[in-house]
């Protein structure tokens, strides 16, 4: 017997570092269960954000929830914070065993 | 001659500009922060043990008052300068808090040369560093004109319980009450090694200001205008407020490198989340790729030599 999967969203933001309260107040306003944190590096055209120290940090959440909580938590982070800080996000279906937990 | 700790930032700064792979890794810059921050509070806190803490009370005032009458004189300069008034009040925030490191490197070469000074001076720094923060919010507000959106009681969170202050008002009190005696056990890692964990850390912040020397050209004069210019007549300032209060040589160079120094730290956090509007890397170029070597190289021997002119 195979294993039951469900499907659920993961929304991936990754932003400045000093967004990271208000994002994970907000997503957890608008019905996020859970979410993880890194941090991470990179680039776009035009900036370059190493982290290399602290006023300059980039982080990376991840959350999975029900397709209609990760449009909710997108939209309201294009609205609020993509006009002025550095903030890219995508979407992708991803299997879950336990569907409630997301 | 410079104080040896300079060389490690210089070292830095080279490293970055021949793209050399040298990496402070990051735990190691949190303890050395950690570090600083906690033995600069800590000095200063023993020396408060000895006095009564009423007779600084004039100090505290005139540094807070000062903090945040820099950026309400630099914002209009400015916007003479055709910043626009939400990065003129970012720059000006910047200017308005201090930087630490700076401040330590003037008590080292103040201590190398033998000028004495207020060795409780880390209470000054403790607290300039939150009233040019509110100063610049306010001034960005009142050039917006509209409604009111900052969070007042979360910024005064951040900025009164984050790191710097944190740790530099923790280390005043633990040295004011364990005093001279209480402290002398920690001496050997929190007193001795200063100057070489202070080295270590410049190496790590000429990395970060090599690589914001490349962005002086994207911005052009201006920031070069702002980098230079204003640290010399904010240590003016500074001189005369120390001057007036009464303060020795090396207290007057210290008051005078504190304003003119520029926060990189804690500023650039806080006005990220207040001026969301006001373009960080401006800011940051300015204070940490521009007045940050400024100061190390030329300015501590200049406010040094302003405050012995001006004491006898």
């Amino acid at each position: 017997m195979s294993l039951a999967k469900h499907t659920k969203t993961l929304l991936v933001i990754v932003a400045e570092a000093a967004l990271e309260e208000f994002l994970v107040r907000d997503a957890g306003a608008r019905g996020a269960q859970g979410w993880t944190i890194g941090e991470v590096q990179g680039a776009r055209l035009g900036g370059l954000r190493e982290g290399r120290w602290e006023a300059d940090r980039t982080i990376e959440l991840k959350l999975i929830c029900d397709g209609a909580v990760a449009d909710a938590i997108a939209e309201h982070v294009i609205a609020t914070y993509a006009p002025h800080y550095a903030v890219a996000l995508y979407f992708s279906d991803v299997k879950v065993l336990r569907p409630e937990r997301y | 001659m410079l104080d040896v700790v300079v060389y490690f930032f210089l070292l830095g700064v080279f490293a970055r500009l021949v793209r050399s792979d040298l990496r402070v890794p990051e735990a190691l810059y949190e303890t050395l922060a950690i570090y600083l921050l906690l033995a600069i509070g800590l000095k200063g806190g023993i020396e408060l043990s000895r006095q009564p803490l009423a007779a600084l009370a004039p100090q505290v005032l005139a540094c807070m008052a000062l903090g945040f009458a820099i950026p309400v004189v630099l914002f209009p300069l400015l916007r003479v300068l055709r910043l626009d008034s939400a990065d003129a009040a970012s720059v000006a925030a910047h200017y308005g808090s201090v930087s630490v490191v700076t401040f330590a490197v003037a008590s080292a070469t103040l201590a190398r040369e033998g000028i004495a000074h207020e060795s409780h001076a880390a209470l000054w720094v403790a607290v300039m560093e939150a009233p040019g923060i509110v100063a610049g919010i306010v001034l960005a507000r009142r050039a917006a004109r509209g409604p009111a959106r900052t969070n007042w009681r979360a910024l005064a969170h951040d900025v009164l319980f984050g790191k710097s202050v944190l740790l530099l008002i923790g280390g005043l009190t633990i040295g004011a009450v364990a005093g001279a005696a209480g402290t002398a056990p920690i001496k050997a890692v929190f007193i001795d090694p200063f100057k070489g964990v202070l080295a270590l850390f410049l190496l790590e912040l000429g990395l970060v200001a090599g690589a914001r020397l490349a962005e002086v050209r994207r911005f052009g004069a201006a920031v070069l205008v702002v980098g230079i210019g204003a640290p010399p007549l904010l240590a003016l300032a500074g001189a005369g407020v120390g001057w007036a209060l009464g303060l020795s040589t090396g207290g007057v160079a210290l008051l005078a490198t504190l304003s003119a120094s520029a926060s990189y730290i804690a500023a650039p956090t806080a006005m990220r989340i207040a001026v969301p509007e006001a373009n960080a890397a401006l800011s940051i170029t300015a204070a940490l790729g521009i007045t940050f070597p400024f100061n190390l190289v030329i300015g501590i021997p200049l406010y040094i030599g302003l405050a012995q002119r001006i004491t006898p």
